[in-house]
């Protein structure tokens, strides 16, 4: 698997394997690996596709027999009611929890990084840390992810933070905090996004611009997953609605506290 | 590699900010320290005896302070997933973790332990073998707390349970390094018998440490 280029690089990769090794066994990439294609693909055939993936939370089922195909600028809005397993199936596909039953795979990309490598994930948190200032929250995630550390002037003005900046993060308004997660994804880029209600918290012009900013990644050639409730402002998607295939609605006795 | 850099700078950053762990490590350090002479009272001789066992035990809890929240505070804050979709492997982003946390809690522990043994009647060769075996120990503190504090998160509001869970751990470290602090003082033993095995202690744990830890954090994709 390890390259004949980038030495340190394939030494990490050894360290890594090593780390998997400690796990008694349990491989988590197992479901979530890609498939190994040509090194020198284009972005442009990328596909990420699902075949009958399950999830379990709790030893409740959340939701089973879930497949789904999305190509390079392609967006996948995945609906359901409150509880139906948006976040859970987004969370899956970025590697955070194990499916119980199914197969990921990425045709495409880069086969030594998995799925997770090469996504960015949005959730309902805003991964920020108020002590530190604007720029220095998006100067570490570009930094962690990889990419040049001069950037993030433009990302900040792309999502409208610019003159911000130098403020610590911890006086940002929900929506503002909201945008300045988002600049990350613009800051490094990756070519899948998983998105979990990007638009909520934000005002109508952000939508917009956060709109504009979805279809330039689909327009080079990156794909879209969305959990959402609401329109999200793309054209042509294809939707994924996990109400069908859910289980019956969990009774209040069946509320394990916060995840 | 940036982005390890990153994470060392990022958590030295906010450790040192308002409402981080460093000077609160330090300050409590000095405050229990301090307390010992008020009350075992003014017998120089015992506090003498006793002083480097005395640093070693708030060494011991002043590190243990700033690990509850090395894990917890990225867990809740949505930052560890992140750090686990990272192309950085876990285990060395733990290590700089725990380099960050003893570059801020433990190093000015040895720095603030010389000023503090004044209290404790200690005399300058006995202060300087006492920080050589705070240097040498601390990081084994760190780095075992490291795995104490992964599994809390794990487990949730794990305050109290990362003390149950490290403090155990962490006796070997507490006997070798008050026995080697007490040799250089007093003791029949020669110094470098039991500072060797300290030493040694340390270096196990900055290889068990990371991995274990690893280990715990993945366990969260349950």
């Amino acid at each position: 698997m390890a390259g004949v280029a980038g030495a340190p690089r394939s030494a990490l990769r050894l360290i890594r394997a090593f780390g998997g090794l400690c796990q008694f066994g349990e491989d988590d990439h197992e479901n979530v690996r890609c498939c190994a294609t040509l090194r020198d693909s284009r972005i442009s055939l990328m596909r990420l596709s699902a075949v009958g993936l399950a999830c379990r939370r709790g030893g409740r089922e959340v939701f089973a027999g879930i497949g789904f195909s999305v190509g390079a600028g392609e967006a996948l809005i995945v609906s359901g009611r409150n509880g139906a397993g948006k976040s859970s199936l987004l969370r899956t596909v970025a590697g955070l929890l194990r499916a119980a039953e199914g197969r990921l795979t990425l045709d495409g990309g880069d086969p030594e990084l998995s799925i997770a490598e090469q996504a960015h994930y949005l959730g309902h948190q805003d991964a920020l840390k108020p002590s530190l200032s604007v720029a220095e929250n998006l100067l570490f995630w570009a930094g962690f992810f990889g990419a040049r550390p001069a950037a993030v002037d433009a990302p900040l003005g792309a999502v409208g933070l610019g003159a911000l900046a130098g403020l610590p993060a911890a006086y940002l308004s929900a929506g503002q905090r909201r945008r300045l997660s988002l600049a990350r994804l613009i800051a490094v880029p990756r070519p899948i996004w998983l998105l979990d209600e990007p638009m909520s918290t934000l005002d109508s012009a952000a939508q917009e611009r956060l709109t504009g900013l979805m279809q330039a990644h689909l327009g080079s050639g990156g794909l879209i997953l969305a959990a959402t409730h609401g329109p999200i402002g793309l054209g042509t998607t294809q939707e994924l609605r996990l109400d069908q295939s859910a289980g019956p609605t969990p009774s209040p006795e069946a509320y394990e506290g916060p995840s | 590699m940036t982005a390890l850099t990153a994470v060392l700078i990022r958590d030295m950053r906010i450790a040192v900010r308002v409402g981080g762990g460093a000077l609160m490590g330090v300050l409590f350090f000095l405050v229990v320290v301090t307390l010992v002479p008020f009350a075992l009272g003014p017998d120089l001789a015992l506090l003498k005896r006793i002083g480097p066992a005395v640093l070693w035990l708030a060494a011991l809890l002043a590190s243990l302070l700033a690990l509850d929240r090395l894990f917890s505070a990225d867990h809740d804050d949505g930052s560890l997933d992140l750090i686990l979709m990272g192309r950085a492997p876990l285990e060395l982003v733990i290590a700089m973790k725990g380099l960050a946390h003893w570059l801020t809690t433990g190093l000015p522990l040895i720095v603030a332990a010389p000023l503090i043994g004044l209290l404790l009647d200690l005399d300058a060769p006995a202060e300087a073998a006492l920080a050589l075996t705070l240097l040498a120990g601390t990081p084994a503190l760190t780095f075992i707390g490291l795995i104490g504090a992964a599994i809390a998160v794990t487990l949730r509001r794990g305050g109290l349970l990362l003390a149950v869970l490290v403090l155990p751990l962490t006796v070997p470290v507490l006997i070798f390094g008050v026995a080697a602090a007490n040799a250089a003082i007093a003791g029949p033993v020669p110094f470098g018998t039991p500072f060797t095995i300290l030493c040694a202690l340390t270096l196990a744990s900055l290889v068990v440490g990371p991995f274990a830890a690893a280990a715990a954090l993945r366990q969260e994709k349950e």
